[in-house]
């Protein structure tokens, strides 16, 4: 491949090499565990759902059940095939007498590995149907009514009301947006449950549940057909219930998820094992379901400065990309992430995001790269926030980003309100079809200030895989090499849901998604 | 769009200052424009610019100008307006409670502390409850600060702890107490329906219920907080934006130095 920026791509091919050693090792780390998080997921693709009187979701009550026995290590897939062999009831009908305190799933007579195999591969296939259904379902959406240009322009809405939010999605599309994000609610991240129903309340976002995303969904297709274009619509696959979310998009035909495998360490203080055992998982189904991650490395630089730190938004890219890959992601549905977050004041600042730009399209060259908009230096001065997202979607149509969170002048005061939306999307379709051709017009001089620029972030993101891959992730974490954040290896949330695999765990998806028998 | 922007008319009406009667200014003394933009929810056209002109009279507003109108969606529109404001203030008389030391830069806060107090103050800060923004406390501890304001990590005369986003109150209280806070930073971000001002309470009372309320001096910020909001809920000191670790760490080593004198 030709590179406009002169960059070295033995030494790119070294860095993924590197990379992939990190994965490898945290990879070998993952197969060995499982989360009360993984085990709801199952649960929910065994078909468990529902809640109980006091709004408890049924997969917890059947999680939280094998746990409190000591059990979870055995995996709930085991207890359920056994218990619908000894019972000849649906995994639903043991999970509503589990929750009524009418079955105790772990102290049925075990049946042959056989016989629970069988019972459990058919609601196994079942799910695998669903699923695959909705993803044909969005191929053929695709197909007849096609999708908007990339960059996809990506806007959030967030009023705390699905129905509201129906409604600003609306507007959006109509005005020209290819994605919609529902943010959620603060504190959902750390929830370890999600909530069941349709949801009218929630604080700087919406609850994210099975039902919010089947509403938004019917909604964004009525517009998209009537609109002639695919609208799709994107969630948040992070905090304590990663797989989770993941199970519940893929059954509702979400297609973008936020899904980052350190997010949650370094951001949540979400502990480590727990969320790269999740992240593992979460992926699978995502790759499977035909969902395009996006990763969080944005965030680094709302904590670390953007000239100083772009190196660790380059290798956390890179290690994002090698994690993703094991689960079975194809590049074409890597949403990898970066942002615009220099310093307004500094001078050139747009020669070096525009340069980080172009070495990030470069070397993920299939991936549809995810470009997040200044946030940490807007100020409430919404005339001059209007120009900083202008500055940001030239670099992103000259250096071919795949999607645009688009920038709104009201950043940093409220979440946007329906003309702001308006603003920003005519902002971005007037650049990017003003200047549409010009990343091919353009190539960056010998010896200038770009060219130097990306060989430099390459290289220090370089050095700093090689020290991540002495140290291992884990101790990487621990030690603050990313975002400037530390995190303990046994600390932050979640741990306790952590358990080894035993001898009768069985994860028949993870084979089955990843295309195996 | 005809009439009062390019308007040749005279301007008469009295061009002097008057602090007790203060108006808007475009380019003239007491023009009283004013620019605004909102959205109806009713479809575009000539109602719905009507809507608006009566909408920005009722604001007290003469002369509205509907300069730009969009409809967003089928029965939402967008009005960009221009208007005359006919209501004054009185600006000579206005008083608004502040923070009231004076702002030091790093250096001359290290200096002070040192001579004042003689040893670091400790400062934890958070981004409490469920809020998980951390750009405001980061802004305002982090090493490198903001805006080319060093944050508080970098005074030598500060041990800053940042406990991140995300932060229960009692999580926060029992984390000052094992680290003997001098003075505690709480920043809130999130505002929908008011969730800071509950968050913000819920702190003080557990506080008081310790009685470490009057232990600490208890400082509040983010983007929304004003020091007369923070004095109201029961803190010590607010601030809100375009405030610097300077701001923070000048007031907060002032009042140190203040209450122990007293004591």
């Amino acid at each position: 491949m030709h590179s406009k920026l002169g960059l070295d791509f033995k030494r790119v091919e070294h860095a993924r090499s590197v990379a992939g050693k990190i994965a490898a090792e945290v990879q070998s780390f993952v197969e060995g565990y499982t989360t009360v998080a993984v085990e709801r997921t199952l649960c929910r693709l065994a078909g468990i759902d529902g809640v109980d009187e006091s709004q408890v979701p049924l997969p917890n009550i059947v999680v939280d059940f094998i746990k409190e026995r000591g059990v979870l290590s055995q995996g709930v897939l085991f207890y359920i095939g056994n218990a619908m062999v000894a019972t000849s009831l649906s995994p639903q009908e043991i999970a509503e007498k589990v929750s009524l305190g009418e079955l105790d799933i772990t102290r049925l007579p075990i049946a042959s590995k056989e016989q629970i195999d069988k019972a459990v591969m058919q609601v196994v296939y079942e799910s695998i149907k669903i699923i695959s259904a909705r993803r044909a379902r969005r191929e053929d959406y695709l197909k007849t009514l096609g999708e908007g240009k990339k960059p996809y322009l990506y806007v959030i809405v967030a009023t705390g009301n699905i129905y509201e939010d129906v409604v600003q999605a609306e507007a959006a599309a109509r005005q020209g947006a290819d994605i919609i994000a529902v943010i959620r609610t603060t504190g959902q991240s750390l929830l370890d449950y999600v909530p069941f129903g349709a949801t009218t309340e929630g604080f700087g976002g919406t609850y994210a549940t099975q039902e919010n995303f089947r509403i938004m969904r019917s909604a964004l297709d009525k517009t998209g057909e009537e609109l002639g274009r695919y609208i799709r619509l994107c969630n948040y696959c992070s905090g304590l219930c990663m797989p989770e979310i993941a199970v519940m998009g893929a059954l509702e035909g979400l297609d973008v998820m936020l899904n980052d495998a350190l997010y949650g360490i370094l951001f949540r203080d979400i502990n480590m094992q727990r969320t790269l055992i999740d992240q593992f998982f979460s992926r699978v189904i995502n790759g499977f379901a035909g969902v395009i991650i996006n990763t969080g490395e944005d965030n680094y630089l709302t904590t670390a400065d953007a000239f100083e730190e772009a190196h660790t938004v380059l290798a956390s890219d890179l290690i994002n990309e090698q994690l993703a890959l094991m689960a079975g992601l194809p590049q074409q549905q890597m949403g990898l992430g970066h942002a615009f977050e220099m310093e307004p004041e500094l001078e050139n600042g747009f020669i070096y995001e525009l340069a980080q730009a172009q070495m990030t399209r470069e070397i993920f060259p299939d991936a549809p790269l995810k470009y997040m908009p200044p946030t940490k230096f807007m100020t409430g001065n919404i005339f001059r926030g209007h120009i900083q997202d202008a500055l940001f979607n030239m670099v992103g149509i000259w250096t071919g980003q795949g999607i645009q969170l688009l920038g709104m002048p009201t950043e940093a005061i409220h979440t946007p309100f329906m003309s702001d939306r308006y603003l920003s999307i005519e902002n971005a379709k007037y650049i990017f079809n003003n200047m549409r051709s010009i990343g091919d017009e353009m190539e960056f001089r010998e010896g200038g200030i770009a060219r130097q620029r990306a060989k430099d972030v390459l290289e220090k993101s370089i050095d700093t895989l090689e020290r991540i891959e002495k140290e291992g992730l884990f101790s990487a974490l621990e030690k603050g090499m990313f975002g400037d954040v530390k995190r303990p290896r046994n600390g932050g949330k979640g741990l306790e849901g952590v358990a080894e695999k035993g001898s009768n765990y069985m994860n028949p998806f993870i084979n089955l998604m990843l295309g195996g028998k | 769009m005809s009439g009062g922007l390019y308007s040749m008319h005279s301007k008469d009406f009295d061009k002097t200052l008057d602090l007790t009667s203060v108006r808007p200014y475009g380019d003239t003394m007491n023009d009283g424009k004013i620019q605004l933009s909102f959205t109806l929810p009713v479809p575009a056209g000539d109602e719905a610019i009507e809507a608006a002109k009566q909408l920005i009279k009722k604001m007290g507003l003469d002369n509205p100008q509907v300069v730009f109108y969009k409809e967003l969606m089928p029965g939402f529109t967008f009005f960009n307006c221009y208007g005359s404001c006919t209501h004054t203030v009185d600006y000579s008389t206005i008083y608004v409670p502040k923070v009231e030391s004076g702002v030091m830069d790093m250096h001359e806060t290290d200096t002070f502390i040192r001579e004042q107090v003689g040893r670091k103050l400790v400062i934890v800060g958070a981004s409490t409850g469920t809020d998980a923004h951390t750009v405001g406390i980061d802004a305002i501890m982090n090493m490198k600060g903001y805006a080319g304001h060093y944050g508080l990590e970098r005074y030598e005369m500060i041990e800053a702890y940042n406990l991140g986003s995300q932060v229960p109150n009692d999580e926060f209280i029992a984390k000052a107490i094992e680290l003997r806070a001098d003075a505690l930073l709480v920043s809130q971000t999130v505002t929908q329906k008011d969730v800071h001002i509950k968050n913000l309470v819920e702190l003080v009372e557990l506080l008081e219920a310790e009685g470490l309320r009057d232990k600490m001096i208890l400082v509040c910020g983010g983007p929304r907080l004003s020091h007369e909001l923070a004095k109201e809920l029961g803190y010590d000191a607010g601030f809100g934006m375009n405030s610097f670790a300077d701001d923070v760490a000048s007031y907060i080593a002032q009042e140190y130095v203040k209450r122990a004198s007293i004591k």
